[in-house]
């Protein structure tokens, strides 16, 4: 799960974490009084929305830029209005852009010095690793590469954490001295705090930074959450925004189901998650595109099959579906009644592939053929990906199916 | 011979009286497995179904049954605690078939593994299908009618994927020794490598399957020790070539990030190890058939 970067700032100053002074607000009069009460001369103003390349990107109205530096209050109230309730498009929100429902205003920063401090949890040592280098605001993997030596990395025990002196060593190998080498020792044992209490993937600082007036702050962040920990941490699950996801994926975690959409034509219903990916893969193999990733896990009810169509259905792209279940836990016969009440509630027009194998597979297979749907059974994976590429090659498109 | 389990193993199930756990229970010993006890907590002094022996502890459990392998179907949020209890009590094979443990438990579970351990115990998982031994012994969610005693050890991070490669080898009247799923989280027991190794000193063990997925890189790890170590042919299969960088693809362990973990790195280390890849996930059995005709 992500977040905005202005629950990353709410997460950070809550953990003691030093970080510009900033608000996050929803009207442009917020934004005028917000800024009224802060002491540096310039202000950012950075429009809240998950997608980076927030900088180049434009709006649908025509505004141009996601983030502005404003001298005066009246600034940042006139760029909050020109954002709020507008459509950011980035290179990473796609045509579609995002809609901005909330803009942060925080005290502009001179920047002295840039650094990169990241907390992840490694899976070779199973453990938590941090990684510091004193070139900021560059891409890790590449300083990574090109000159290793500039990254520190601090291992941390998996029993009793991250201790005082290693946050100093790192301090220390980012050349802080002084004043700013306790601040940074501080502020290094606090992000870790954070990372263990709120149960992180991954906490990335990037750029952490020595100011001109010689502060250490953290001063943009991408923080990454365990899922499966959420239902410990109210507060964190509480700060998930819907509107940031694909639809269909919210639709499909509401009942369950792993849904990850892709550019594709051919649908596909899987059970398992590597099962599903595999599945992916041999439609391409075959000369297909994969429309989705979806696994409805080892022990899916009728109710969420049936549902899985509707989503799998939506996506104007698809022209052909193909289900593939290999019955562990799942029952073969439980798909195919799936199969059946999600052609009686929703319309299937499309062609689909089914390929059953497993526990009840006769039970599965036999309701199939007395349900006499339109449907292409097949023998093996290879059988089932041959006819599905081939359907979608065949088929009309959407528009066309449906009318038919 | 065998790998891990076999006829006298002893089984206990923690989570015995839950839906998923009686499930699994059962067809465990419908299958053969030597189940002799339960845990659940509140219920000791019960019988599962007339007959299995429930206990509030494991600890007793094992002092009452004997029992030396234990199977985990206790709730995600208590998984890591069940695992640490079964340790502790001194069961040397622990088979967590639980998803959705947060993984700092995994973390620090591994983290007691290694401090408090001697010769800590073997754990499988967890979030994997578990470890069977045709004809043998099941320890796990697996349907045991596909596999068939045989000739080849499968090791695999999924699922459904591991029962389609067995099945494969079946319909083609290929058995396999032992099959084992270690399961698709990002911090898990047992690695790939571990099972090559144990794979390929069983000497029922002449040729080896691995599955694997994006992620990670234990899949690398495996083949560098393969290519060292392992005298007995390899075929292996990656899943995800064609997953987005950046998503978790259902297991919480297959995440391409950045340019780490992607199927290409995968496979190009599997080929420069001189393991063979099967080319889709239909032709796993084929693969390993041309393999063999060709030694």
């Amino acid at each position: 799960m992500n977040i905005h970067e202005y629950q990353a700032k709410q997460l950070f100053e809550l953990f003691g974490v030093m970080t510009a002074k900033g608000s996050v607000v929803t009207t442009a009069e917020e934004a005028k009084s917000i800024t009224s009460g802060f002491l540096s001369k310039e202000f950012v103003v950075k429009a809240q929305i998950h997608a980076g390349g927030r900088g180049q990107g434009t709006f649908k109205n025509g505004f141009r830029g996601g983030v502005h530096v404003v001298k005066t209050a009246d600034e940042a109230s006139k760029i909050a209005e020109a954002m709020l309730q507008n459509t950011l498009v980035t290179h990473q929100t796609g045509p579609q852009g995002k809609l901005v429902g909330k803009v942060l205003i925080a005290e502009s920063v001179d920047i002295s010095q840039e650094y990169y401090l990241a907390i992840v949890l490694d899976r070779t040592s199973a453990a938590p690793l941090v990684i510091a280098s004193r070139e900021g605001g560059m891409d890790i993997e590449r300083v990574a590469q090109e000159s290793p030596e500039k990254i520190w990395k601090e291992p941390v025990h998996p029993l009793i954490g991250l201790q005082p002196y290693q946050s100093r060593n790192i301090a220390h190998h980012l050349g802080f001295r002084g004043k700013q080498f306790l601040a940074a020792s501080t502020l290094i044992l606090n992000l870790y705090r954070l990372f263990d209490q709120s149960e992180c993937m991954m906490v990335e600082v990037n750029p952490l930074v020595l100011t001109k007036s010689g502060e250490v702050f953290a001063l943009d962040a991408k923080l990454s959450f365990d899922e499966n920990a959420l239902f410990r941490h109210e507060s964190i699950e509480a700060m998930r925004d819907t509107s940031e996801e694909d639809p269909r994926e919210v639709a499909a975690s509401a009942f369950h189901l792993n849904y990850i959409a892709l550019e594709g034509d051919i649908a596909c219903l899987v059970n398992g998650a590597g099962l599903a990916m595999a599945t992916m893969d041999i439609i391409k193999h075959h000369g297909g595109e994969p429309a989705n990733f979806l696994d409805v896990g080892g022990g899916a009810t009728e109710e969420q099959v049936t549902e899985a169509f509707k989503i799998l259905t939506q996506d104007p792209k698809v022209k052909a579906i193909l289900v593939n279940i290999f019955g562990g836990i799942m029952h073969c016969d439980i798909i195919a009644q799936g199969i059946i009440n999600a052609f009686k509630t929703t319309k299937i027009s499309l062609p689909m592939i089914v390929r059953l194998e497993g526990t009840k597979v006769e039970e599965g297979k036999k309701l199939l053929q007395e349900s006499q749907l339109p449907l292409q059974t097949a023998s093996d994976l290879k059988d089932a990906a041959q006819k599905v590429v081939a359907a979608a090659h065949a088929s009309l498109p959407h528009s066309c199916s449906l009318i038919s | 011979m065998s790998v891990l389990v076999d006829k006298n193993t002893r089984l206990l199930v923690q989570g015995i009286t839950g839906k998923a756990g009686a499930f699994h229970a059962r067809s465990c010993e419908e299958y053969g497995t030597n189940v002799v006890a339960g845990v659940t907590p509140g219920r000791g002094g019960e019988y599962f179904d007339h007959k299995i022996p429930i206990f509030d502890t494991v600890l007793e459990a094992r002092k009452i049954t004997g029992c030396n392998a234990t199977m985990i179907f206790v709730p995600a949020p208590s998984a890591a605690d069940a695992i640490v209890e079964a340790a502790t009590a001194g069961l040397e094979l622990i088979v967590c078939i639980t998803e959705g443990i947060p993984v700092h438990d995994m973390m620090r579970v591994k983290g007691i593994f290694a401090e408090s351990f001697q010769n800590p115990p073997i754990l499988i998982g967890p979030n994997c299908p578990g470890i069977i031994t045709p004809n043998q012994c099941k320890i796990g969610i697996m349907p045991g009618y596909i596999h068939k005693p045989g000739p080849v050890g499968v090791v695999s991070r999924s699922g459904t994927l591991t029962y389609e490669a067995v099945w494969q080898l079946t319909a083609r009247g290929i058995g396999q020794s032992t099959c084992i799923g270690i399961g698709g989280d990002p911090i898990h027991g047992m690695t790939q490598m571990d099972a090559l190794s144990l794979l390929n000193k069983d000497p029922k063990t002449e040729a080896i399957i691995m599955i694997g997925e994006i992620g990670g890189s234990e899949e690398e790890e495996a083949a560098l020790w393969a290519k060292q170590y392992c005298d007995k042919p390899i075929v292996a299969f990656i899943a995800g070539v064609t997953a987005p960088e950046g998503r978790r693809m259902g297991h919480a362990g297959a995440i391409i990030q950045g340019s780490q973990g992607t199927a290409a790195l995968k496979q190009e280390a599997l080929r420069a190890a001189g393991i063979a890849v099967a080319p889709s996930s239909a032709d796993i059995a084929e693969t390993l058939i041309t393999l063999l005709e060709k030694q």
